[in-house]
Order: structure tokens, then sequence, then C-alpha cells
């Protein structure tokens, strides 16, 4: 068995053969390992990063992260680190500003490592993980009382261009919290460190979200990476990557919870599709790379809890189903690979609902280790199903009515549409104001109290004698 | 898996890497390599297998992460197939898709998954009690039991044999083995020296393991999945598919039959699917009683994790090692259900490598072997006559879940694992957003398992004619709903109504179960029967009375039908007393309601 050879030098090589949109092909290089992260000197003197994607005996293919214009065949020459692609850090990235490739755009002092990591992550050892059950208050009833996220999950919002996910997003990094209890038995709310990376999102969304975080004080806990739709495509490749290894180290290393908000994901698939149709792939549906499920499971499964270890690590994914169809490939995969998903609508944001979360798709695949008795409330479950039961119904007879009249209705059917209004005004449009988990169920109990006891059939009569007052 | 060390004896010639691309790795020099040989690749001894040959190159397919390798690294060829270790101690255990013992390894504190990692997937310093079933001097075939050895509480582990080892036992005697230590010898019929027989058996994964004949599967497999064993049931040694979109409820499906069916041995793969719910079976199962035998669930289940960001020709491999260790359970005449969740992350790992390989594309972008792989392996499937003395009968069943892109069930996996499996449990958006769970959808879901007869000869000869109505009932409804939707609800007659309203009890009350209810998760078959009985025959009455004229309202206001709404909630031991007492309930208030003025 031979050692690994030392890399002594590092090697330059001005043999490019070939540019093609994001890659570069380059001749005669030799000791090049795979994934190796390259800088490509242009003809400006200009340094950019790139990084290996096949490699044989004669010729190497790289895709450049910050563009190929400007390069030339003559005079770029490409330099082999020799190393992965790494990120530094350290506890104090909390209030910093980072562009899409983890290095400092806010002015500030350069970040002094704690340690340098390979921003590709390992996968965790499923027998090391612990079962997310921690409930995560959003003050959003819809969430709280629906879809329960819980500490550990990764749950992506889906929208359609022109809908409110953004401030969804921040609405709820500003108020997501955890009741802890201290050693006196206090129950207090715990905050998150915000992980926030904009992938390929305009100037106003992320002007956006700096104003929300500044406003909420929240800054000082906070990690930006940004990457605005003007800046590479390609490096939106490693937005994601650099911002879930920065999270893991708070976690794992400093006991922090993290919630990392990635958006847009739909830019970073675009990213991925980019350099595929380059490197001449054979495509897969709409043009995607066969292995998107894989790359998007290898960031998104960077969610979860380990076992002895007291952080956490929580995301929220923002993407937007292009023509608000949820069967194109990104949203997808996306929902093969979450633990859920919340779907917003249209149809209730141009009825000037806010949170305009449509229920019905929506779906929390960890909401029931985090509810409950000693978690939320006994009748949680029972509560929520009955509310998802009964708008289920109320949205079939709402198309009925629309093809029938109201005047066919019975009584019962009747009652349900008036519920199903209701429900949509008042439960799920709260507008923007907080509200506990106590409010929310207190909510519901309202709404299912008009209903007639008999009609309940999914709570327990106990949970009905306790809380029915119709 | 074993990882066979690094020859270093020279013996076989070392090659080196050519071209690397992701998990795809050519390499030349692997002179004599045969087709599906395990390779260690580079410094660091990567496990890979050979996927083609073609003069000097060999194109290997690495089941681990390829960062960093480089060309001229060397490639060296173990001469072995990719087998999976057999033996005592398999269950209860949690592999990764190459048989590595996830447990131990975080045990070790590696939270993460680090490369090239290789930990036996057995015990090796555990005595197991051994007792012999055969004399010395006598004479065995492949596949005899040679002895037991109690595996768990409830689980005894036979020592078979090996397959292809035929001859005279010379010394066997009870005694406490490790799992290298040889139990016996035995001198092969046709001369030469005498074989050791350990507990240990390694055996190639790719190749099915042999029996003596194939039988008709004949017995369903319980669920307690009430929609399934009244509707839909699955034999033993049959196989089924449940293709359904992301959260449709394929996985809690999986987790409930691994949970509640009533097998000997469960197999789960957990094929490219999330961490975070493999963590919740680990956390589960180990607390989680067997309703039939009161010991932990973990006590009969080996489970095979290989995540969805664990590199991707594992995911490959996963399916194959847990069928294998899903086929020595049966060879010792147990019945094994087998869950693969999910084979679209399967076909889609061998889609990913296709297209490394630049092969042609077939549908999809899926190879064009798709059919070929899915077929064989849902023919690892069956009831076996085992080989071997005591005649024995063992079975493997295998259950599917397809995760079609977009849930259009068109598309390749779905189509082609249809072609081969007996049972279709399609898994419905629709219902699943009004959380209708388990939300199979009725009219599109069929099982072809001719398992009547025994549901009429076991349970009751009503049997079949109940199920016969139910379905008759849910069909009925269906062709009701479109009328309404055109007419809406007063263009109906009240009989016809009475249909609507019956087969909304069937729907609500009986075919919704929820997985996650202490009592109602769990349905055995007897509380079945009555629940669906006590609907039924309230249609029957209802039926008779609106033939009379009584209104539909006042016969749906009737007290039994909140008791009808609560049988869910019955425990199974009350249940056979409670169910039988509401029909007569039904009966009585039918009467009631007949003498009244």
């Amino acid at each position: 068995m031979t050692s690994r050879p030392p890399v002594l030098a590092v090697k330059e090589y001005r043999t490019l053969t070939r540019i093609a949109g994001p890659l570069i092909f380059v001749d005669r290089i030799q000791d090049v390992s795979y994934g190796e992260i390259v800088e490509i000197i242009g003809p400006d003197g200009q340094v950019r990063l790139g990084q290996v994607l096949e490699v044989d005996q004669h010729r190497g293919v790289m895709q450049v992260f910050t563009g190929t214009n400007g390069l030339d065949l003559s005079r770029t020459s490409v330099r082999f680190t020799g190393d992965v692609a790494r990120l530094d850090v350290a506890l104090s990235l909390l209030g910093r500003t980072l562009d899409g490739a983890g290095r400092p755009i806010d002015g500030g002092p350069p970040i002094i490592p704690e340690a340098s990591l390979d921003i590709n992550g390992l996968p965790i050892n499923p027998s090391a993980r612990a079962r997310p059950s921690e409930f995560i208050q959003t003050g959003i009833s819809a969430i709280d009382g629906l879809n329960t996220l819980t500490r550990g999950q990764k749950l992506p919002i889906f929208s359609g261009a022109g809908l409110p996910a953004n401030e969804l997003a921040a609405q709820i990094a500003a108020q997501a919290s955890v009741l802890v209890r201290d050693q006196a038995g206090q129950a207090h709310a715990a905050a998150f460190a915000v992980v926030f990376a904009a992938i390929g999102i305009t100037h106003r969304e992320a002007a956006f979200f700096i104003d929300r975080f500044q406003a909420s004080g929240a800054m000082p806990n906070t990690v930006l990476f940004i990457n605005r739709a003007d800046d590479p495509t390609i490096e939106r490749l490693l937005t994601p990557r650099a911002a879930l290894t920065a999270a893991e180290f708070l976690a794992w290393e400093h006991d922090q919870h993290v919630l990392v908000i990635l958006t847009d994901m739909t830019n970073y698939c675009e990213a991925l599709r980019e350099v595929a149709a380059a490197r001449e792939e054979v495509p897969g549906r709409r043009g995607y790379p066969g292995y998107m499920y894989s790359d998007l499971a290898s960031l998104y499964e960077r969610a979860g809890r380990i076992r002895d270890k007291a952080g956490s690590v929580t995301q929220l994914i923002v993407l937007t189903m292009p023509d608000d169809d949820i069967t194109h490939p990104i949203p997808d995969l996306t929902g093969y690979i979450t633990e859920g998903q919340l779907v917003l609508s249209r149809d209730l944001h141009r009825r000037g609902c806010y949170p305009p979360i449509d229920v019905l798709p929506s779906l929390s695949r960890l909401m029931n280790a985090g509810l409950g008795a000693g978690k939320t409330r006994a009748d949680h479950r029972p509560v929520a199903d009955q509310l998802y039961a009964l708008y289920a119904q109320g949205r079939d007879l709402r198309r009925l009515v629309a093809i029938i009249g109201e005047a066919a209705l019975s009584d019962d059917d009747r009652r349900v549409l008036a519920f199903t209004d209701h429900f949509e005004r008042g439960f799920i449009g709260q507008g923007p104001a907080a509200r506990g988990i106590d409010e929310t169920l207190a909510a519901a109990w309202e709404l299912l109290s008009a209903m007639p006891r008999a009609q309940l059939k999914r709570i327990p009569r106990a949970d009905l004698d306790r809380y029915y007052h119709g | 898996m074993t990882l066979a060390p690094l020859s270093g004896n020279g013996a076989r010639p070392a090659g080196a890497v050519v071209r690397i691309a992701g998990p795809v790795v050519s390499a030349t020099g692997l002179d004599g390599a045969r087709l599906y040989d395990v390779v260690r690749v580079g410094c660091s001894g990567l496990v890979g297998e050979v996927i083609r040959l073609a003069g000097e190159l060999a194109t290997v397919q690495v089941y681990e992460d390829t960062s960093g390798l480089r060309v001229g690294e060397p490639v060296e060829n173990t001469g072995q197939p990719l087998i999976a270790r057999l033996g005592p101690g398999l269950l209860g255990r949690v592999y990764d898709g190459l048989q590595r013992p996830l447990a131990a390894l975080a045990r070790a504190g590696g939270h993460f998954l680090e490369r090239g990692g290789a930990v036996s997937p057995l015990p090796l310093d555990r005595g197991w009690a051994f007792e012999p079933r055969v004399r010395p001097g006598q004479e065995v075939e492949p596949g005899d039991v040679l002895g037991v050895i109690a595996e768990t509480a409830i689980i005894e582990h036979r020592l078979l044999a090996p397959p292809g080892l035929r001859g005279r036992v010379l010394a066997i005697a009870p005694g406490v083995f490790t799992l290298n230590e040889a139990v016996t010898q035995i001198e092969p019929a046709g001369g030469g020296a005498p074989r050791a027989v350990t507990l240990r058996q390694d055996w190639p994964v790719r190749h099915p393991r042999p029996s003596r004949a194939k039988l008709s599967p004949d017995w369903p497999l319980l669920t307690g999945t009430r929609i399934i064993d009244a509707l839909f049931p699955v034999a033993k040694g049959g196989s089924a598919v449940i293709p359904g979109g992301f959260g449709t409820g394929k996985t809690v499906m999986e987790q409930s039959l691994a949970r509640w069916a009533a097998a000997d041995i469960v197999v789960y793969i957990g094929c490219g699917e999330r961490g975070n719910e493999m963590s919740d079976v680990l956390e589960e199962f180990p607390v989680l009683q067997d309703p039939r035998h009161n010991v932990p669930l973990m006590d009969r289940t080996v489970l095979i994790a290989n995540t969805s960001n664990m590199p991707v020709a594992a995911r490959e491999a996963s399916i194959y090692t847990g069928i294998t260790i899903a086929e020595y359970y049966r060879d010792m005449g147990y019945d094994v259900l087998v869950l693969a969740d999910s084979t679209s992350r399967w076909g889609e790992a061998l889609r990913e490598i296709s297209g490394r390989l630049e092969e042609m594309p077939g549908e999809e972008g899926y190879p064009a072997y798709l059919a070929t792989r899915l077929s064989e392996f849902y023919e690892r499937s069956g009831r076996v006559r085992c080989l071997g003395m005591p005649e024995r009968h063992g079975s493997l069943t295998l259950v599917g879940a397809v995760s079609p892109p977009g849930g259009d069930f068109s598309e390749p996996v779905t189509q082609n694992s249809l072609r081969v499996a007996g049972a279709f449990w399609a898994l419905d958006y629709e219902l699943s957003r009004r959380r209708h769970f388990p939300a199979i959808n009725w009219t599109r879901s069929y099982s072809l398992y001719g398992l009547q007869n025994w549901y009429a000869s076991e349970v009751s000869p009503a049997w079949p004619g109940l199920v016969g109505e139910a379905t008759a009932l849910l069909q009925r409804e269906a062709e009701l709903l479109e009328i309404v939707q055109l007419v809406g609800p007063d263009a109906l007659a009240e009989a016809q109504r009475e249909v609507l309203a019956i087969a909304r009890l069937l729907r609500e009350d009986f075919l919704q179960q929820a997985a996650f209810d202490e009592v109602d998760r769990y349905c055995p078959l007897d509380k079945t029967f009555w629940m669906l009985k006590a609907v039924l025959e309230f249609h029957q009455r209802a039926q008779a009375a609106v033939a009379r004229g009584q209104a539909l309202d006042g016969l749906m206001a009737l007290p039994v039908v909140g008791d009808i709404a609560r049988m869910k909630e019955l425990p199974p031991p009350e249940a056979t007393a409670a169910l039988p007492a509401l029909i007569a309930r039904i009966a009585a208030q039918f009467e009631q309601l007949e003498q009244a003025p």
C-alpha cells in the first residue's frame, strides 16, 4: 500500500483547452484529486475559485464558482490547492455578514478561525441521532396548531412568485422559541441562533431580511451568507453548504440551537442544472440532473439532533414553485426529503389572509413527537385532526355550492361552511401578531364549539367534556 | 458485508485509478477481475464493486464518497463478490447498506460517518449456547438443521448445514461458541478433508439463496391494519407495492407494518430515506412490544439504514443486503417480512450510476435494465419448502414503497413494480389531505391473492360476503358522488342517500385508522371482523327501514351511530365482547323505531 504522495509545491497549469459555460477543461494535469478546490487566475490577474468535477489521466473538468467571463485559453492559469472547499468557523461568526462563499463582506475584522471545516460535512450516523421532540413555538396558529415544528426538523415553505414566503420566514426567525425550564423549574422561552443563507435573492429581499433582523434585535445572534441575484450563479452551489457548516459548528461545538433559513432553493437548483447542462450530462426530469435528489439530500439531511450533544440544527427552507406547480421537480424532490412542507396559497393571499398557509397540502411529519401532554396539551392532536377533517369537508362543500347553490345544503353542511370561513379568516389569517400555543388552542375550541358536539367524532369524550362549550 | 482485508500478499495484481467521476471510478491493471468483484479503491481503501469490464479498463462503483481520490492511486481486487455476513446476533442490529453496524460505530464516538470504517457486522466475542440437533456420524444434506441457539427470547436461531456441503458429521456437542469457532466438522460425501462449520455464513448478496420448492401463497400475512386485512390482503410469501407522493403516508404505513404485522422476523430497509425518521424507529422499537409475544419489537427486527445523504451506490447495495438477511431466516423456517422504503431511491441510484457510465437511457433516464432488476428483486419473495431436514416451510413477504415523482403512477418504477407485485396499495393525495389515513385508495388498489377461502374457514363463513358488500357500497358511493357533483344531493332518492351515509360510516369508522393512537394502531382480525359486521348490520337495518318509509335523518340520529364511531376506541380484548353487544343494540334500536308510532 502506498501512502498519499505529499504535495510539495503548488503546481500551476496553463493548459486550458476549452471553456464551456461555467466549466473549464484543463489538459496534462497530474496529481489532482476529485473534488479539489482550484484557483483560476484570469488574464486580468483576478483569482477565482473552482472545483474539480471529473478527472482522468490526461484531463480535468472544473466548475468555476465565480463565472468564466473574461477567461481565455492562453493566459489563464490554474492552481491546485490540494484541499477541499473549507470554511473558517468561529463563535465570532455570530453577528457577521459573509458572501456566498463565506468571506466577510461587512467591513469587519477578519474572522479568527477556531477551525477550518470541509463545507460538505459528513453524514450523521443514523444511530447517533436523537429524535426531534421539542416543540418550537412559532406564534403562528397554522404551524403551531396544525403543522407543529420541532427542534432538529427540516421544514420547507413552498411558495409561489409574489407570495409572502420571505415575510413568513422572517417572522418565524424572529418569533421561534422553545420553552425550557431552568433549575428553579421556571419556564423560559429560549431563542435560536439564526444562520441565514440568501441564495440568489434580490437586493430588495436581502435588504428586507437585514432590516427585519436589525429591527427585532436578532442581528448579534445571526450569521448572514449573502449571494444576491446578480452575484455569480455557480457560487450558489457553495452558499447553503457554507451556511450549514457554520450552523453545524455552532450547534455541535458551541451547544447552540440553530435555525437555518435557506432562501431560495429554486435558485440553487437552477445553478445545479446549469452545471449539469454544461457537462452534457443525461438530463432527468425538466432538464434537472438525475442526482438532484442526492444532492439536495446532502444539504437537507444536515438538520437534526445528536445524542449527548446539547445543540440542534433546524432548517427552514424557502423555495418558489415555478408556476405554483407542486409536482415540479424542485418542490417534489424537496418534499421527499424534508419532514413535511408548508404550502402557501395564492387564493388565500388574494383574499388578504396572512399568513396564507394552505393547511390541507401542508404537513409536519414530526408533529406527533412535538405535541401532547407535557409539551403542548393532551387535546392538541385530536383538535388538529378535527379541524382538518371539517376544513376538508368545507372546501368540498364550497365547490358544490359553486355548482348547485347554497339552497340545496342541509343545516349540517351550512354549519360546516360557516366554520370554513371563520377558520380561514380567524384561525389561519391571524395577521402579523404572534399567538401562543394556548391562544391557538383556545381559538380552535372557539371554532369547534360552534359545531354540534356529535359531529366532533375525532375528539375523545374526555377532551370534549373539558373544553367544548357549545 | 465483510470488508475483506487488503490482501497485501501480492497474489492479485494491483490496479490504478485512471478516471474519477463522482461514485464511478475507472481503473486499469485489474487482471482477472470478474464482474461484481469487490475492490478496495485508493489509499484509504474505499469499498467498491466492478460493474463493467472493457479490455484493460474496469469500471467500479464506489460505495463511499470519492472526494480527495487521485488518479494513480492503487486499486486492489479482493476476488470476492459483495457478501452478507450471516449468523446469530443479526436481530436487533442496525446496519448501513454495506452491513456496517451503525450502533457500534456510534458507540466508538462516531457521531458522523467517516469513510473506510471497518467493523465486524456481528459480535465476535459473544458466546452463544449451542444445542445440537444431529448426532455424530449422521449424514447431513445442505440445509439440515445442525443445531439451535436461542438468539432472542422468541427466535430460535437454527444453524443450517451450508449450501453445497453434504457429508457425515464427525463430532458435535452442546457448548458455548463464538462466531468463528467451529461447532462441528463435516466429512464431505465425495471425500476430501473435513470442513469446519462455524456459526458464521457468508453469502453473496446478489444471489438468491436456494430452496427446495416454491409453494403457492395461501395464507394471509395479517398486518393489524383494517383496510389491508379486510379489503386488500397480502399473502405470506407475497409481495405488495405502496406507491404514493410525499406526505401520503408511505413511511408511516411501512412502520405500522413493521410494528404489527404477524411475521416472525422483520427486515426494514430504509433506503435513501430521512435520518430523523430512522431515529424514530430506533427509539421506539426497543420500547414497543410485539402484540403477539410481549417482547420488544427490536428482538425480531433487523434495520438497514442508508439515509438519503449516505453514498448513493451503497443505497443500491442496501436492498440486496437486506433481502439476503431475510432469506437466511426464511431458510430456518420463519415467516419474514421485508419492508423496502423506498424502492424509488434504489431505482434512482441505478439511474445515477447508469448516467455516469454514459449508458443509453431508457424511459425517464432510467437504465433499460430497470425492469429486470426490479423483477429479480421482487421474485426473491415467496413461500418455500426449505432445503434440508426437518421438513419446514418459510416465507419471505416483500413490501416495497415507491415514491413516484409528482405522485404520478405512470412513471417507470411504479409501473415495473406493479407488473411483479401481487398487491397494490395506492396511496392517494386527496385522502391524505383530508387526513384520511391510511390513505389507501379503495377504488384503485387491489390484491391478487385469493385468500377468501382462508378467511371463510378461519374467521367466519360470512367474511367473503361482508367484504364483497363493503366493496360494492364504496363503489356505489363513488358513482353517486359523481351525480351529487352534477345535480346536488337533493336529486337523490332516500335509498341512495342511505348508501352515501353508510359509505361514510364505512370510511370514517372502519377504514380510517390512527397509526399513532395507543389502541387503534393495531387491530386484530376478529375486531376487524366485528367492526365491519356492525357497520353492515346497521346498513341492512337502515336499508329496510328506508324501504318502509322511515326518514334517513331519524336513523342517523340513533344513539348506536355514536357507538359505531367509537368502535375503534375499544381495546381488542374488550372488543370481542362489546362489538357483538353493539350489533344486538343496533337490532334493538331499529326494532324500537319500527314499533314507535
